[in-house]
């Protein structure tokens, strides 16, 4: 066996010498949100005119929780096909062993990126990920039906509820039937368990999975912001929120129809594209807050990482820092909207004139609430998926709050079992 | 006599090898897994657990005893309720729609071609571009089924088809009707041409109406073809997955076999407990295709 892995080593090794000196072929693999696709495409053809190799995009759909089990197929397989992989922030822990360690290769390029990101692609002090945009809510809101009415931007998610109400209410009166108060994610995928951490710690109920590895889910101020949205749903809500992801509540936000969205920043570019409907006509605030709590705001955000399985580690890596350097982050962030990961940025004139969400949204990224996945990591996909068949049980009227949280911790707790 | 099955043991070799390699094996690796408590992060470094995956006791040191493993699991029979309540209400829907379709294809009228062709195109399109478009047509916003509905009065306030788990299931037996019906009908079709044309006759100088000359005669002659055909589709209908993955929510009320297996292999980390899904599946699958058989007395020896 160790003849063999040294054969292929050298052989490996050979290959990659003798490509290195020609062009190599690339893919790299990314979901499909907003423009995101096509922007990668613009970067990606200067990086072609740069280095002279090609790149692939294989493109996958938009769910993180279709993509991961996509990934882990892969990676299981040891496939060679893939070269780099846009990996979500939460990835790191459980695809750690099948990717290569950029620690020394970044070596003189992490310094320039927010050392949270770094340390959250850190696994067992080895880099697994280079960080290219983070990711942090926003309440999107139309600017010019509150200023009709003259109301404020709501700072509670009472607020946020009655407001929606009313402007609903008088914008149908008035004709606009397909009006409706407030879109948001909530389809039983990952994204919801983002929408649901927001709603339950802004409301004091904790973060599902405390640091500490304590299950802390099941308590009456998680249980009362669960029965708070429940009653959203199809008051200020569409029924069909339930089945809404990012793209979906996009859909109704940018066709007109939504006084409110909980969406990343990503949707500011698109909104005020040519030919938007809502162009100019909204601006972002932060999330609302539960009474007596303070808003809270998912963090997300993606990554690139390299295949162990790569047969061009070398030239793989040289993509990786290419796509994340200062140059093509600000690229991205002008054309998307999307919150680049070095500090810098924040205060590059381009950006603040065409994309003024980008630095006011820098307080907001650095105090987002990350999800449990360092505390449960290899098992966080799981404890995540009860989490979010709980939530979406409950808000669309499976059971009560109260009991489908106790039988979460439960099954929490059945799944920590002697520790995460 | 004895070369004559030498002889078809040489030709069924190739298709006997090809199957043992593509289906055989990997169903046996599959069961083996079952067995072990291997993770996806790292298959070698797999262990031996016997039947954990399927039951365990756990004794705590409280006394209390807890019982653990798939048979014991409530979102796996969950999921198979849902598979087979699927299975059952799509196959009878579709068989009594191919029914109607293959009696009216039968009649002859002219471009009866262009109709039997154009009938399957459904049949034609990949599940997953027909799910998509479905999907879309589904929406609640801007669907156009919520939008013809709506026009034509039917509905006062817009459906959201796929996020509540009872319309979400219609949604997807609509869809699954919508696209198998062709198959059922063609194969239908077929049994209803090879029906030899003199005992309609007969029965029809006898006096019998079209009503009991379809159900004294002709249903009995094309029963064997469309007990079948049921199976056919019955065996597909019992591993749906693309439907219910891409049109709903992926909650424990649609969840079905595949997609539980599907889950606990890939997305958690938990590859031998989704083996052990994918065995129960095979072993839930045989066991109704057996019943079927038995209690169908059908036989697959040419109709004797």
């Amino acid at each position: 066996m160790k003849f063999v892995s040294a054969f292929l080593a050298l052989a490996a090794g050979i290959m990659l010498g003798v490509v290195q000196a020609r062009a190599v072929e690339l893919s790299i693999v990314s979901g499909d949100t907003g423009n995101g696709i096509k922007v990668l495409r613009e970067i990606l053809d200067r990086y072609e005119k740069k280095s002279g190799n090609k790149v692939d995009i294989v493109v996958i759909p938009p769910s993180t929780t279709d993509q991961f089990g996509q990934y882990r197929l892969w990676l299981a397989a040891g496939s060679s096909d893939i070269d780099v992989y846009q990996t979500d922030v939460i990835w790191a822990p459980q695809l750690a062993s099948q990717l290569v360690d950029l620690t020394e290769a970044t070596k003189d390029v992490v310094g320039e990126h927010f050392p949270s990101i770094i340390q959250s692609q850190t696994v067992n002090g080895r880099l697994v990920a280079l960080p290219i945009f983070t990711d942090a809510p926003a309440l999107y809101y139309r600017k010019d039906l509150l200023d009709k009415y003259g109301f404020k931007v709501p700072a509670t998610w009472k607020e946020l509820h009655d407001t929606a109400r009313l402007v609903m209410d008088k914008e149908r009166t008035a004709g606009d039937r397909d009006l409706w108060g407030y879109v948001f994610q909530g389809n039983a995928y990952e994204g919801l368990t983002c929408n649901a951490l927001e709603w339950v710690m802004s409301n004091g109920g904790g973060g599902i999975i405390e640091l500490d590895g304590r299950i802390s889910i099941d308590n009456p101020k998680a249980a009362a912001a669960l029965d708070m949205v429940k009653g959203w749903i199809g008051t200020i809500a569409p029924p069909g929120v339930l089945a809404y992801q990012e793209e979906e509540a996009r859909g109704v936000w940018q066709t007109g129809n939504a006084v409110f969205m909980r969406n990343w920043p990503y949707a500011y570019a698109l909104g005020n594209s040519e030919n938007s409907p809502i162009k100019g006509k909204f601006d972002v605030a932060p999330l609302p807050a539960g009474e007596g709590g303070r808003p809270v705001a998912t963090l997300g955000g993606w990554n690139l990482a390299v295949s162990k399985y790569s047969k061009h580690t070398a030239a793989a890596i040289g993509l990786v820092k290419f796509i994340a350097s200062p140059e093509m982050q600000k690229y991205r962030t002008l054309k998307t909207s999307n919150l680049p990961t070095i500090a810098a940025l924040y205060d590059d004139p381009d950006i603040a004139r065409q994309q003024p969400i980008v630095p006011r949204w820098k307080e907001i990224f650095l105090n987002a609430q990350p999800r449990p996945s360092a505390t449960a990591r290899i098992k966080y996909n799981e404890a995540s998926s009860q989490f979010w068949t709980a939530v979406h049980n409950t808000i669309s009227g499976d059971g009560t709050a109260a009991d489908n949280l106790a039988e979460l911790q439960a099954r929490l707790t059945r799944l920590k079992g002697k520790g995460w | 006599m004895r070369r004559r099955v030498r002889t078809a043991w040489l030709f069924l070799a190739p298709m006997l090898l090809v199957l043992a390699a593509v289906a055989g094996w990997p169903f046996l690796r599959t069961v083996y897994y079952s067995f072990t408590d291997a993770s996806l992060a790292d298959l070698e470094a797999r262990q031996w657990v016997g039947f954990d995956n399927y039951f365990s006791v756990l004794r705590l040191p409280s006394g209390r005893i807890l019982y653990d493993g798939l048979l014991v699991d409530p979102v796996w029979w969950r999921a198979v309720w849902n598979t087979v309540r699927f299975a059952v209400v799509s196959v009878a829907c579709e068989t009594v729609l191919g029914m109607v379709v293959a009696l009216a294809l039968n009649a002859e009228f002219p471009g009866r071609g262009i109709v039997r062709a154009a009938i399957l195109v459904p049949w034609a399109i990949p599940t997953i571009v027909s799910a998509k478009m479905w999907q879309w047509m589904l929406n609640d916003q801007f669907g156009i089924i919520n939008v013809a509905l709506l026009n034509l009065g039917l509905i006062d306030t817009k459906i959201a088809w796929t996020a509540n788990a009872d319309t979400a299931m219609i949604a997807v037996l609509i869809v699954d009707i919508w696209k198998t019906t062709p198959f059922m009908a063609l194969l239908i079709l077929a049994a209803l041409q090879m029906l030899p044309r003199e005992i309609l006759e007969v029965a029809r100088l006898d006096g019998a109406n079209p009503w009991q000359i379809f159900w004294r005669v002709t249903l009995p002659l094309i029963r064997p073809a469309v007990m079948v055909a049921v199976i056919f589709r019955a065996l597909d209908a019992l591993r749906i997955f693309d439907l219910i993955y891409v049109l709903t929510p992926n909650n424990v009320q649609t969840k079905s076999m595949s997609i539980f297996a599907r889950e606990n292999l890939f997305e958690f980390d938990k590859f031998a407990y989704g083996s052990a899904a994918s065995t129960l599946l095979f072993l839930i699958i045989g066991l109704l295709t057996i019943a079927y058989i038995r209690l169908g007395r059908l036989s697959f020896d040419g109709g004797r």
